[in-house]
């Protein structure tokens, strides 16, 4: 017998499967932010073999660029993202933390300079112990990543 | 191994510093404290960009630039220009004063301020300070004066006493010692002690640090005293009462100090070095200030001149 799908397939677009519980809202918003008419279907707290709860997001007629897969990366490092082609999973992104972060995400120091001028923020990512910290190349102060995507 | 060269370079952030571009810029200074050089900027324009009021970096500043002979556009506080009357971006304001002039002195109260102008100006940057981030040109003098003062950068142990957590010069230069194996002994109020970032930053180098309880404990073991203001503001005036007794300097807690142990603070001080302290021969603060000049002529001299001075 066939398995029934948690959320509803869909024909051409990226799906981004494996997101641990709690993470999928903050690439949702990510996403409205990349683009504010997408298309997405979402499921939360789903069960997953892996992860006890996951959470997944069905993006239709998107595909991202390395790029933007890498950002979304920064929020769940454990998440897939595959390509889907009528119906069928035709690519698989291999997840990587990017090096560079650019646009998308503003300073959070309130004094940064790249608040009031014509560039978009740009941070180092760098790793350090469980946590991703980003550093803005303008006012060079290091966040939590989480602190940089506002949540 | 390649001669470093600062010719036409942004001097934004002392992390951009290689030790070897530091050692060049102290071994410049001095030279151009012992041999003055009145011609090295004749024909250079040199604009000096103060968007926030800075006495003694914008007076030496100009003066390093009118010692080399260069002559000087500018402003001393932002109030007065387009940015401020008319609204218009930093960008568009320093791509402009960047295409007078030859190269391009700023001070700004946005963090940031210098790394963007530098995206937008052809002229070099030497940032004079950029809101809480970096002040690259105080910690070139610092260690002009610790050269000066020991004869090395290799290997000396620096106390730094005071506000080590908001203290920016204290930071940078901490960073630029990591560099020449230097060992640091901090003393600070519990509220103001040296930010986790940057010990996790020293630990990653290999750099040998420790916590102390009193300046008499470390005097006699060091060749630097880095002195910084406590802020009375960031106490209640019992506490700080209180506290602020333990970090104040007097020229009898001197009286174990080695021989060439040199007393330095960025200035300006309040009550934190006693006055007399100045007729010790371990005062050095005041030839420090002096050395802001040479440093800065030092700066310019390389980010202007191709080949060696």
């Amino acid at each position: 017998m066939k398995k029934k799908l948690q959320v509803e397939a869909i024909c051409k677009g990226t799906v981004i499967d494996h997101i641990p519980a709690g993470q999928g809202a903050k690439i949702l918003r990510r996403l409205q932010l990349l683009d504010s008419e997408l298309r997405i279907t979402v499921g939360f707290n789903l069960p997953s073999e892996q992860l006890g709860l996951k959470d997944i997001l069905k993006v239709e007629n998107r595909l991202f660029t390395t790029k933007e897969a890498n950002e979304l990366s920064l929020f769940a490092p454990t998440a897939t993202i595959n390509v889907i082609e009528d119906y069928e999973v035709t690519r698989k992104f291999p997840m990587s933390t990017p090096d560079v972060l650019e646009g998308g995400f503003d300073c959070p120091n309130s004094n940064c300079i790249s608040h009031n001028e014509p560039v978009e923020a740009c941070f180092r990512v760098r790793k350090q112990d469980d946590d991703i910290r980003l550093k803005c190349k303008y006012c060079e102060k290091s966040f939590s990543k989480d602190i940089v995507a506002g949540i | 191994m390649a001669i470093p060269s600062l010719y036409q370079k942004d001097i934004i952030s002392i992390a951009d510093l290689s030790r070897e571009e530091m050692e060049l810029i102290v071994a410049t200074a001095e030279k151009l404290k012992h041999t003055p050089r009145p011609d090295l900027l004749q024909n250079k324009v040199i604009a000096s960009c103060f968007f926030e009021a800075s006495t003694r970096t914008r007076l030496s500043f100009e003066t390093a630039v009118l010692r080399l002979g260069g002559t000087l556009i500018g402003f001393d506080n932002g109030g007065n220009t387009s940015l401020a009357k008319k609204g218009e971006t930093l960008a568009d304001s320093m791509q402009v004063i960047g295409s007078y002039s030859d190269a391009v002195v700023m001070r700004h109260p946005q963090e940031g301020a210098a790394r963007l102008a530098s995206e937008f100006t052809k002229s070099p940057i030497i940032n004079g300070g950029d809101g809480s981030n970096q002040h690259p040109t105080q910690t070139l003098l610092d260690l002009f004066s610790i050269y000066e003062s020991q004869g090395k950068l290799e290997g000396l142990k620096i106390a730094f006493v005071g506000d080590l957590k908001y203290g920016r010069t204290v930071h940078s230069l901490a960073q630029a010692c990591a560099r020449f194996n230097c060992e640091f002994y901090l003393l600070a109020p519990d509220a103001l002690s040296m930010p986790d970032y940057l010990l996790a930053e020293l630990d990653e180098q290999g750099v040998k640090y420790q916590c102390v309880e009193s300046m008499e404990e470390v005097i006699p073991l060091v060749d630097i005293i880095y002195m910084t203001r406590v802020q009375k503001e960031r106490f209640d005036e019992t506490e700080y009462k209180h506290i602020a007794s333990r970090y104040i300097l007097n020229a009898e807690m001197l009286t174990e100090a080695k021989d060439n142990l040199k007393v330095l603070h960025p200035l300006p001080r309040v009550d934190e070095i006693n006055v007399d302290v100045d007729k010790t021969p371990y005062a050095y603060y005041f030839q420090q200030a002096e050395n802001g000049v040479y440093a800065r002529m030092a700066l310019l001299a390389l980010v202007l001149t191709e080949g060696s001075i």
